[in-house]
């Protein structure tokens, strides 16, 4: 066991290098996360947007946030479709009859998720520039909002992990990406939840994403954030943890 | 104290209903080509699994070279290697990545020295910085051989190494694992080719029906037949050796 500890953060990097050589090796994974969001804030700020009434005076500060977190939640599924192939060609196997630290493997594919989320929301961000985002917020608020992003990326992908190592098709593997697309829709990253009936407004009011984009718009704005910071902390702790177990557990049973 | 590089003792697994080893027992010896035997689906990749500690024995007791796979499975894995059954190599990196990959991961202090060595030894030098997904499937297989012989592990474990070669890529494994045996290195191999192991193997071990039927060497295998009767056939060339001289001339076998 001690052997293989100590070695933990060295086979995590080595497996990371692997996963990120394999993202920036098939570009179009890193294309299609990132155009897809872009061709969303587009959509809703020319088309869309004159029509939404949301209390700010550029709709595209009020999407932002949102486009951000549909972002990370569309990336997922590569996750997932990673870890399955990694499971098919029998890699993991190989990994497995080595003297390696046991989760090193899984790291490697969670923190992939993290760097190459990094560079795509930066684009978008960049674009959002281009399109008349205006933010007055300081670099304290933007590390929050970094933050707060890496745990919503964090707490997806060991759901997205769990997905990819008991899928049994490249499609079940892939397919925990749809319910997690529409949980930004239904939630205050578009419109104002006032407009929404009172059912589906409880909903969007008290489902996890909210509390994201809340505190993620409030810190753009340079608004107070108040408590929404810490639900969103809450939840992608709650979130990660149960998913990290299942996902451990799902990877261990995986061998017997 | 130990010269058995594998030891195994009433080795029992089920999968729900069904029972695919019954109480196996076999015992390798260092250094030497061990083949086990069997048509598919008679339990061969389940005993490699167990041995590698991909899979946990029902009862039964395995050690691999000295230790209980079932109470130091890091032990055992320090000391092993494993070939699966399916080509684990991966496609997006080329063949010199996965081979620095595999040293990095063993930790050992010059993978790339070590990378550039098996790369020549295995003829992949000139496609070394091509990713593995365009190599042919014999030097995909090639490849993964190499990445088992990464950090010089005293017993290496094949699954199967041939199925779905060609005629000449499995005569290539089949020299490798001649020259790996002549190294000294202990060779599990299974196969479903009786030639192979008659080929390869200082002993044989037949799994039918969840249990080893008989084991031995060849010559003792033999033995427990009638003896040969002689007759005269015509000795026509197989369509494999007619297949090897044409593609290959100089190569008389």
């Amino acid at each position: 066991m001690e052997t293989t500890k100590n070695y933990f953060l060295m086979d995590t990097s080595v497996m990371l290098g692997r996963s990120l050589r394999h993202v920036f090796r098939s570009l179009d994974t890193i294309i299609t996360v990132t155009i897809m969001p872009i061709a969303m804030m587009l959509l809703f700020v020319y088309v869309f947007g004159g029509a939404i009434q949301t209390g700010t005076p550029k709709y595209v500060n009020y999407l932002l946030p949102g486009i951000l977190l549909i972002a990370v939640a569309n990336s997922i599924g590569y996750v997932s479709y990673r870890l399955f192939t990694d499971v098919q060609r029998g890699i993991f196997e190989r990994f497995n009859s080595m003297p390696i630290a046991r989760s090193a493997a899984l790291w490697g594919h969670v923190l992939t998720a993290l760097v190459s989320n990094a560079i795509s929301l930066t684009v978008i961000v960049l674009i959002a520039v281009i399109m008349g985002f205006r933010s007055p917020a300081g670099v304290l608020s933007w590390l929050a909002v970094a933050g707060i992003l890496a745990m919503f990326t964090l707490a997806l992908t060991w759901i997205a992990a769990i997905a990819g190592l008991s899928a049994k098709s490249v499609d079940g593997a892939s397919v925990i990406a749809y319910p997690i697309h529409f949980l930004p829709l239904i939630s205050s990253a578009f419109v104002p939840t006032k407009s929404m009936p009172a059912g589906v407004r409880a909903f969007a009011e008290n489902q996890p994403v909210t509390s994201f984009v809340e505190a993620i718009r409030a810190l753009l704005s340079g608004q107070p954030v108040g408590n929404t910071i810490w639900i969103a902390l809450a939840w992608s702790l709650g979130i990660m943890l149960v998913a990290y177990v299942l996902a451990m557990n799902v990877y261990k049973k995986r061998k017997a | 104290m130990e010269n058995n590089s594998i030891q195994v003792i009433g080795l029992k697994k089920s999968y729900r209903q069904l029972h695919v080893l019954k109480g196996v027992d076999f015992e390798v010896e260092k250094g030497s080509i061990f083949a086990l035997l069997g048509s598919n689906g008679s339990g061969k990749t389940t005993i490699v699994k167990i041995l590698s500690t991909l899979l946990k024995q029902d009862s039964g007791m395995a050690k691999v070279n000295g230790f209980d796979v079932a109470v130091h499975p890091d032990k055992v894995r320090q000391s092993i290697s494993l070939t699966g059954q399916f080509v684990a190599v991966d496609e997006i990196l080329t063949g010199r990545e996965n081979l620095v990959m595999i040293g990095r991961l063993r930790h050992l202090k010059n993978p790339h020295d070590i990378a550039k060595q098996l790369l020549q030894r295995f003829g992949l030098t000139e496609a070394a910085d091509r990713r593995a997904g365009t190599y042919s499937g014999g030097m995909r297989r090639r490849l993964d051989i190499a990445m088992s012989l990464v950090g010089r592990s005293p017993l290496v474990f094949l699954d199967e190494p041939t199925t779905g070669l060609d005629p000449e890529a499995r005569i290539e494994v089949w020299k490798m694992v001649k020259e790996l045996a002549g190294n000294g290195t202990t060779v599990f191999l299974t196969t479903q080719y009786l030639e192979e192991a008659e080929q390869l193997a200082d002993k044989i071990a037949i799994l039918h029906e969840g249990k080893i039927i008989v084991s031995g060497t060849l010559a003792a295998l033999k033995r427990l037949f009638p003896p040969a009767t002689v007759e005269y056939i015509e000795k026509q060339p197989t369509l494999e050796e007619i297949f090897l001289s044409i593609i290959n001339p100089k190569n008389e076998n």
